[in-house]
């Protein structure tokens, strides 16, 4: 057993392995842990970039108690023995993390109420908890138009908060990776450059990891607000990826599939795309029940009114109600 | 005191035999037949030798950081990006004594056991690129660079490396990554260079002038470079001047000589020009806050303000501000505080490299604010939004190009506030001789 | 749009530069020596830089976008690389850039119909004692201290060399 390294995060306190991050510490120990709208813990050098998960390091370490200068992203920083490290509890902390999510939303269009991932999105939920009402930007916003990057995947560039998430997943997860991130500072996007097609098998997890509706399924029937359709665990065998998916239905009809997230939003497993896009009947896959989305998702919370579901399907009725 | 230009004029000192001549390449053949690495190391800490690059850390303490004990090979890279708006200082040096940066490199190289190193140029400087490659050659044919170099043993390659246009590359991350044949965008720190820099292997980045400094410490002792300069600001440093004075240039002074001998000496500046009074100084580099005549002359206790790292720094950056890069910029009572601003913040906006949300999303922001101002178009409110947004970008980012952004507008609008009020109230009252030529916003 | 062989040979030669495997930096000074070749940068191109040094081309997309002063779109035959940072401006770049504008009848970024010029204001190139500045590639030569009278006679030179 190697020896553990006890980091204290707003007062609370947990012993974790060396390497372990403060935010992986601090998801550990539950509660109010940082947001994180770029690090992905399943991809590698993902992080860094969008400065949500900054903290304060009030003490470096036992033998080190001075604090660290400036605030430190949390996705990144490696806990140390004695630690002390503050999240919630700092006002500096929770200052800049609302200067960080209004630089994010400055050049975000305001266009929730159509969006696909409006209901699913982490940058809306993160508005909820770290934004103010209104917006102090009165300039132009950044506009790109919509366009298909292949048969599956559509692009609204609009909406893109340059995570590289979706860079990422394509370096990591596909033979070869088609698109990147163009040009630089605040014109920069995220394109093939030539008209080429993001198709390479696992392509389809980028729109899982982006973060916002930046990338979206075009093979998504009849698009729904997600909390009109209902998701259910499903599986099926498949040769190339565990088979496990979260099959979206809307009565008896599946209209989308993506991976399983956990309750850091981060999917389990990454799925195939021909689970993905090309087995949308009902008789592809087996049912397992009902998916917990947890209690802040908006699918769950009742937020929205839900509507009623005809589960003419076969699934255990105790997993029906709600 | 002349330590780096000493014999700038001396007739082919761009060639290596007019270099020779002049007691160049001396400080190889000790370095290498009579020191250790790690004895070289102890002379430069001796020295109190300080980056030239902008931040002024302790050049020795640097060396000494790296992972010399990793099996990976290791890197010395000279920054040569100098692209800093009012820094012209390596490019003149490489320019006229390229053979004092060649020299600099192989004693770094061989303190710090590097078998390869380059030498980072912005690509717009492609006729210093050829110059050095020409002196590289020239150092290679006579045995100063390849295999056993004066038959001690010791194997260098040096490197000319082109960048492509990109400020952010003078980052030394960033650096890293464009010579990685990358986009331009810092790393997060830590790993610092110094244990996984070029490659995932230790490197030590260092400024131009820096590097061109250490000839002179190997030949002469650290300890008579520290007897150079005042204090911690030991030895001499480059100055190029700009703007509305008499003599724009590049100058070497001995670290302690007043500002105000600085900018009204014959020797230096040599005045304002034209006749104008003096408004204020951005003293080194864009980056580094501005300072009103009253703050640059004297400190706020009424103290001669010098040409050292702590006098300028002298009140934090309430009164005071950096000696930076060394890049001067001096402004009469004519030019306009507010349009300079606006300037320099769609520099920063322009060079931004895009990663993180608050310098990508901040600088724009600051622009386009300062566009409104500058064009008429400002409200009052805008100025304490613009102090925000600064506030919000300064210490979040992922590297020190967030508080390039954010210090000109904080320090700009501390001292002059009136005259961003004057801007928003009446706009037509600038008499800047600027006002008049509208400069579209573009990228 | 094949490399001609000594182009070729030219590229392993900079790669050599590099230790074993690192051969992608060799893709910052490839690209100067495209674009000198085709005065920008057109995919093909690109594709086959790729191909040189067995990369992704969105990889060369990637660093070929991010750096001014590769031309990703076809540009004039002289592109007028002119200064428009802070100090160029206390000693009267905006003007020089006006005067630009006027006299080839083009706004920034624009080129003119003859194909001859394209003017691309870009950000301090380190000439700032020595302002206004312009700079011209493939040698990207500084010309230095501009005045109305140095750009017309500028314009006159390259114009009369076509
Ligand atoms: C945005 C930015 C631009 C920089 N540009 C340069 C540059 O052009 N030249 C340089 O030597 N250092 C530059 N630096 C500083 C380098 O990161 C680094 O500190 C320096 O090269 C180290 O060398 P030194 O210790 O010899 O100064 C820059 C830093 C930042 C944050
Ligand atoms: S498209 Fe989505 S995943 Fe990709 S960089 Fe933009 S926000 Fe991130
Ligand atoms: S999650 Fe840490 S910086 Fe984005
Ligand atoms: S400002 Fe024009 S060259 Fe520096």
């Amino acid at each position: 057993m190697e020896n553990l390294l006890k980091v204290t995060i707003d007062g609370k306190s947990i012993e974790v392995p060396p390497g372990t991050t403060i935010l992986q510490a601090a998801r550990q120990l539950g509660g109010n842990y940082p947001p994180a709208m770029c690090y992905y813990s399943s991809l590698k050098d993902t992080g860094g970039k969008c400065r949500v998960c900054l903290v304060k390091v009030a003490q470096t370490s036992e033998t080190n108690p001075r604090p660290m200068p400036k605030l430190v992203a949390s996705c990144l920083t490696r806990v140390e023995q004695g630690m002390v490290v503050e999240n919630q509890s700092s006002p500096e902390v929770l200052e800049a993390r609302n200067g960080v999510v209004e630089f994010l939303l400055i050049n975000h269009p305001l266009d929730c109420p159509v969006c696909d991932q409006a209901g699913e999105c982490d940058l809306q939920n993160l508005s909820y908890e770290h934004g103010t009402e209104g917006t102090r930007y009165e300039e132009q916003r950044r506009e790109f138009n919509k366009i298909d990057i292949g048969p599956y995947v559509q692009l609204h560039m609009t909406r893109c908060i340059l995570c590289y998430r979706c860079v990422y997943a394509a370096e990591q997860l596909t033979d070869s990776r088609v698109h990147g991130v163009l040009n630089r500072g605040d014109v920069s996007e995220i394109s093939t450059y030539i008209q080429n097609a993001i198709d390479k098998d696992f392509s389809g997890n980028i729109i899982d990891v982006c973060p916002v509706g930046a990338l979206t399924d075009k093979t998504y029937r009849f698009k729904q607000r997600v909390w009109f359709s209902k998701p259910f665990n499903a599986h099926r065998s498949c040769a190339k990826c565990s088979g496990q998916t979260i099959a979206w239905m809307k009565g008896d009809a599946i209209i989308r599939i993506t991976a399983r997230k956990n309750a850091f939003g981060e999917v389990e497993d990454f799925i195939c795309n021909e689970c993905r896009f090309e087995h949308k009947q009902l008789s592809d896959w087996t049912i397992e029940g009902p998916r917990d989305m947890g209690e802040d998702s908006v699918i769950s919370a009742n937020k929205y009114e839900l509507p009623v579901i005809s589960p003419a399907v076969n699934v255990d009725a105790k997993f029906v109600s709600e | 005191m002349k330590i780096l230009l000493e014999h700038i004029d001396k007739p082919g000192i761009q060639s290596i035999d007019g270099y020779i001549k002049n007691g160049g390449y001396r400080s190889v053949e000790k370095a290498l037949k009579q020191l250790s690495p790690d004895q070289l190391v102890e002379e430069v800490k001796t020295s109190g030798l300080r980056g030239r690059g902008g931040a002024g850390f302790p050049t020795g303490m640097k060396w000494s950081f790296l992972d010399k004990k990793s099996d990976k090979p290791k890197y010395l890279v000279c920054n040569a990006d100098e692209s800093e708006p009012g820094t012209f200082k390596d490019r003149y040096l490489m320019e006229h004594i390229p053979h004092l940066l060649i020299e600099g490199m192989i004693v770094s190289s061989f303190a710090l056991t590097a078998k390869t190193s380059y030498i980072y140029v912005r690509g717009e400087m492609m006729y210093i690129i050829r110059i050095l490659e020409k002196a590289i050659a020239e150092a290679y044919a006579k045995g100063y660079l390849g295999k056993n170099i004066l038959g001690s043993g010791y194997d260098l390659d040096l490197y000319v490396q082109a960048g492509g246009g990109a400020y952010i590359c003078g980052e030394e991350t960033a650096l890293l990554e464009s010579l990685e044949g990358k986009r331009g965008n810092p790393r997060n720190k830590p790993p610092f260079p110094a244990v996984w820099g070029l490659y995932g292997c230790p490197t030590v980045v260092n400024n131009v002038e820096t590097i061109a400094a250490v000839p002179w410490i190997v030949n002469n002792g650290g300890a008579a470079y520290a007897g150079i300069g005042i204090g911690k600001s030991t030895g001499t440093k480059l100055i190029s001047a700009c703007g509305n004075i008499n003599k724009p240039g590049v100058y070497e002074i001995e670290l302690g000589l007043p500002v105000e001998e600085f900018i009204y000496s014959e020797t230096y500046c040599g005045g304002i020009a034209n006749g104008r009074e003096l408004k204020a100084v951005v003293a080194g580099g864009s980056s580094v806050p501005i300072l009103p005549k009253n703050l640059i002359l004297k400190t706020a206790n009424q103290d001669a303000r010098l040409m050292s790292y702590e006098s300028l720094s002298d009140g934090g950056f309430i009164s005071g501000t950096m000696l930076g890069s060394g890049g001067f910029i001096v402004f009469d009572d004519q030019s306009c505080i507010v349009r300079n601003l606006w300037n320099f913040t769609r520099f920063y906006h322009h060079e931004s490299c895009g990663q993180c949300s608050p310098c990508r999303e901040g600088t724009g922001w600051m622009e386009k604010v300062l566009h409104r101002i500058e064009h008429g178009h400002g409200k009052l409110t805008d100025i304490d939004l613009l102090v925000d947004v600064a506030k919000k970008i300064e210490g979040k980012t992922i590297c020190p190009l967030g508080e390039a952004a954010a210090w000109p507008v904080a320090s700009a609008i501390r001292h002059f506030r009136d005259e961003f009020e004057a801007h928003v109230r009446n706009p037509e009252s600038c008499n800047a001789r600027h006002l008049h030529f509208e400069t579209a916003m573009s990228h | 749009m094949p490399f001609t062989s000594e182009r070729l040979k030219q590229f392993e030669e900079i790669k050599k530069r590099y230790p074993e495997g690192r051969h992608k930096s060799a893709l910052l000074p490839i690209l100067h020596l495209v674009q000198e070749d085709h005065g920008w940068l057109p995919v093909a191109a690109m594709d086959e830089v790729a191909e040189v040094l067995d990369i992704k081309p969105i990889e060369v997309y990637e660093v070929a976008t991010f750096y001014t002063m590769f031309h990703v779109k076809p540009v004039g035959k002289y592109v007028l690389e002119i200064c428009r940072t802070g100090p160029c401006c206390l000693v009267g770049a905006e003007n020089i850039i006006q005067y630009l504008k006027e006299k080839l009848n083009i706004e920034e970024g624009e080129t003119t119909k003859d194909g001859l010029f394209t003017l691309k204001p870009v950000e301090c190139l380190a000439s700032c004692g020595t302002g206004p500045v312009l700079q011209i590639g493939p040698d990207y030569k500084y010309h230095e201290h501009l005045t109305i009278e140095k750009i017309d006679s500028l314009i006159d030179e390259l114009r009369s060399k076509g």
